[in-house]
């Protein structure tokens, strides 16, 4: 028990000295200068924000309907791997637990309105909050009009429902239903796209998908290619497998 | 409890492209200078090495190195009818944060402005008569003469890659016909081209347009720069914009300038430090320092013999406004100043999907590219057309990364599979022109004090009203067509048109090339600062950055705001510090 803890405990001290050096503002003030040269500092880098790979937001029940939004919209299909395969929903949960989810490096003063299309996110809720709105508000329209919730929906109907909501043709009434569906789509292109350290893009299934090498840094080799193709193995920032046993 | 400290000679508020300028130039003239920056320190080795530079959610999407709006915002609307409301998170401009300010993440196209550029207001007005109602467009009050010893000097600092057009008056073949005079070559060659600057290059000819490569930050081949600083050739990995270089091949002032200013006995910096005001002598006839907070929340008054302001326009703007200097700017009546002529950019672009040849668009540079210029500034002839100014027609080719990047032609929907498959079969073969348009004055775009809204201290946040106007629309009208037919011209299977329509949106990303509200000029009756960039109420306070601008050109514009930046450097060691009293008598 005393290891099970001591490494919780080190994961935890992990996330915070990550989460500070993610977050400048929480760095205290410092002068440099005097001809001292540049500070490097060993040890120092700022490595990316991963938050720890258990740290989650949703229930269960959240999980299933982003589960199941997210495949509506990267679906599976002959053509390719969509968002189930990338586990998108595995991005947005945890992205949804981490700074991002609670808005913390955005202005959340009020007076909250609500805007023109001109102004942009104007939600009172940080983005977590609008997901567990919208999702318990998208589940009672489901069961109110199919006695279902929306992941137990076939897929025609829940392609049905998600284009009523992108055309403001079904609304909800704690958020805007518009708001949640343009953010959701956001993350789920992020959650397919972004490097897998962050939990999606599983295997860089997405990135093998259209064709994008990945974290490579050196395409010099390449500059003439004349319209031929360029076919490379993608690359993450944790390796390709062959690199490494991640 | 505000803590007195000693005092300097020169304190700088905020540490980018503009800071770092002044900072080398005036230690360099033996001046004690501190920079106070509210950003963290970065470095390339520590913030964005070649390991982890790469990474689009966490530089891009989650804003790695952009202001946080948390600490800062402003309020927007389209105009006055409306009420303003806070930009909660960052859309059409991402201003930055940290040592090297924005010059960290741009792309480094490093255009020098038109000579007509500098003179809008006078030169047009001569050509073709009264501007249209309510455009407030002015001269700078400085010439591209007189900047162009400054242009040349930056252009060196950075190590541009490109090929001069006309240099002492002589033109060259494959370079910019239209341009300014030139003392000198680039200093570096072009960067290589790709497959689709070649199309564009041919498609542009066939036109009778001529092509030259755009002028790039991005190393052509290894270089050392006049302060002995090194950079290394670019490997064209396509995380230029948004993101650090990791291989030392992307001018920034942490590749160019920070690095000998590090080892000056006289400068420091103090990071995580705000600057809240800039305060006054009792008489008011001079700045005395400015106030800051630091992260402990401590505020201290840090006394100097000069000022400068060295942040981003809408912060300069701000600072200026709550320390209570200079006339705030009225559209009601068009008095005052402070916050007047607020601009942008007015970009329109178009996509070009081929069929059977890849673009690969990955491997690019924040700066490669082919541009024809015969529809910028005053380069043609806008007799009867009704609008003044331009735009330069680019085929850049910056990146592939995907969350940002994968175009899919007209009419296929925005999710699914339809759009999934779209999406698979361009995400190769697509490239795009950019039509980047000047942005004029008028009267009802500006910058003031928001009545509602207050950043985490309390104080007002800056409110911009801004829509794009009868200039710009005419402008973008006459343009974009001519970018639709050279894309014709490419021999793609098709083309998408992305025309600037509508009111201006403050949320998809446009460009951060947010200028004036802090103008030069040659009376203080319509600007803040004289032709040395000095305020006209402060002697000893000066302002640098793209907020001189009375109105925006049809160029990026860092080259034009490092050259106003050595400009006033120069004023300042060689006139100010003789008589430190107004270099210009109103």
């Amino acid at each position: 028990m005393a290891e099970g803890l001591s490494r919780r405990a080190a994961l935890q001290l992990l996330f915070m000295t990550t989460t500070a050096f993610a977050f400048p503002q929480t760095l205290l003030s410092r002068e440099y200068g005097r001809g001292e040269g540049m500070p490097w500092g060993a040890a120092a880098g700022d490595v990316p924000y991963y938050g720890i790979p258990d740290q989650r937001f949703f229930n269960a029940d959240e999980l299933s309907a982003v589960r199941a939004i997210a495949a509506r919209l990267i679906p599976s299909d002959e053509d390719g791997p969509g968002a189930t395969e990338a586990d998108v929903a595995t991005f947005i949960d945890r992205q949804m637990a981490g700074f991002y989810g609670r808005a913390q490096h955005w202005y959340m003063q009020g007076p909250f309105e609500d805007g023109l299309p001109t102004q942009g996110y104007q939600s009172e809720h940080p983005p977590a909050q609008l997901y567990r709105l919208a999702l318990a508000e998208l589940d009672a329209y489901c069961d109110a009009n199919f006695g279902l919730p929306f992941s137990g929906l076939p897929e025609n109907e829940q392609d049905g429902i998600l284009t009523g909501i992108e055309d403001e043709e079904i609304t909800f009434e704690t958020v805007s239903a518009k708001t949640f569906f343009d953010l959701f789509l956001e993350n789920t292109i992020e959650g397919f796209f972004a490097d897998p350290i962050y939990g999606g893009n599983r295997d860089m299934v997405a990135w093998r998908y259209v064709g994008f090498p990945g974290a490579r840094y050196d395409y010099r080799d390449f500059v003439g290619h004349n319209g031929a193709r360029i076919d490379l193995p993608p690359v993450s920032l944790l390796g390709r497998p062959g690199w490494s046993r991640q | 409890m505000v803590t007195r400290l000693e005092s300097v000679d020169v304190v700088l508020v905020g540490f980018g492209w503009t800071g770092a300028i002044m900072a080398e130039k005036l230690t360099d003239a033996g001046l004690e200078v501190l920079a106070i920056e509210r950003g963290p320190w970065r470095d390339t080795p520590t913030h964005f090495p070649t390991t982890f530079a790469q990474d689009e959610l966490r530089y891009y999407w989650r804003h790695g190195m952009f202001q946080e709006t948390a600490q800062d915002t402003l309020t927007f609307r389209n105009n006055r009818s409306q009420t303003a409301l806070p930009m909660r998170r960052w859309g059409s401009f991402l201003p930055g944060n940290g040592v090297g300010g924005g010059g960290v993440h741009w792309n480094g196209q490093t255009f020098r402005f038109l000579p007509s550029d500098f003179v809008a207001r006078s030169h047009n007005e001569e050509r073709y008569g009264p501007l249209l109602e309510d455009m407030t467009v002015q001269d700078y009050g400085v010439t591209y003469d007189e900047l162009e010893p400054h242009f040349d000097y930056f252009e060196k600092i950075c190590g541009i890659s490109g090929q001069a057009g006309n240099v002492r008056g002589e033109f060259i073949e494959g370079g910019n016909p239209f341009e300014g005079e030139r003392s000198d070559h680039y200093p570096n060659p072009p960067l290589r081209m790709t497959f689709s600057q070649d199309r564009f290059a041919e498609a542009s000819r066939q036109l009778g347009l001529h092509p030259f490569p755009g002028p790039a930050a991005n190393m052509s081949r290894a270089y050392v720069n006049p302060l002995g600083v090194h950079l290394a050739p670019c490997t064209y990995c396509g995380f230029c914009e948004k993101f650090g270089c990791g291989n030392y091949s992307k001018s920034a002032p942490q590749t160019t300038i920070i690095p000998v200013l590090m080892r000056r006995n006289n400068f420091r910096l103090k990071t995580n430090a705000e600057v809240l005001t800039v305060q006054q002598t009792p008489d008011q006839s001079m700045a005395s320092g400015v106030t800051y907070l630091d992260a402990n929340g401590e505020e201290y008054f840090q006394p100097a013999d000069i000022v400068v302001l060295c942040a981003y326009p809408l912060s300069n703007t701000r600072l200026m406004l709550l320390s209570g200097i200079g006339e705030p700017y009225d559209p009601e009546t068009g008095h005052g100043v402070v916050g007047k002529n607020y601009c942008y950019q007015v970009m329109s672009g178009v996509d070009i999907f081929f069929e059977d040849e890849y673009t690969n668009e990955f491997v690019g540079a924040g700066a490669l590219g082919m541009i024809v210029d015969e529809y910028n500034g005053d380069n043609f002839d806008h007799t009867g057309l009704g609008f003044i100014g331009g735009a330069y027609i680019g085929c850049w080719t910056t990146h592939a990364r995907p969350i940002e990047s994968h175009p899919v032609p007209e009419g296929v929907p925005s999710w699914g599979s339809e759009w999934k498959k779209a999406v698979r079969e361009n995400f190769l073969k697509h490239t795009s022109l950019s039509v980047h348009g000047a942005s004029m004055a008028h009267r009802t775009n500006y910058l003031d004090l928001d009545p509602t809204y207050t950043d985490r201290l309390g104080r007002p946040l800056m409110r911009m009203t801004y829509d794009f106007t009868l200039n710009d629309r005419r402008l973008t009208q006459h343009i974009t067509p001519i970018a639709e037919e050279i894309a014709r011209g490419m021999g793609g299977r098709e083309i998408t048109v992305n025309h600037r329509r509508g009111s201006y949106d403050s949320m998809p990303y446009q460009t951060t090339h947010n200028t004036g509200g802090t103008i030069m000029g040659s009376t203080p009756v319509d600007s803040v600062v004289n032709r040395y960039c000095q305020s006209w109420d402060l002697p000893n306070l000066f302002i640098t950055g793209a907020g001189l601008f009375p109105q925006n050109a049809g160029y990026n514009p860092t080259g034009t705001v490092a050259a106003l930046a050595y400009w006033s450097a120069e004023a300042i060691v060689n006139q100010y510090l003789r008589t430190e009293g107004p270099l210009v008598q109103a």
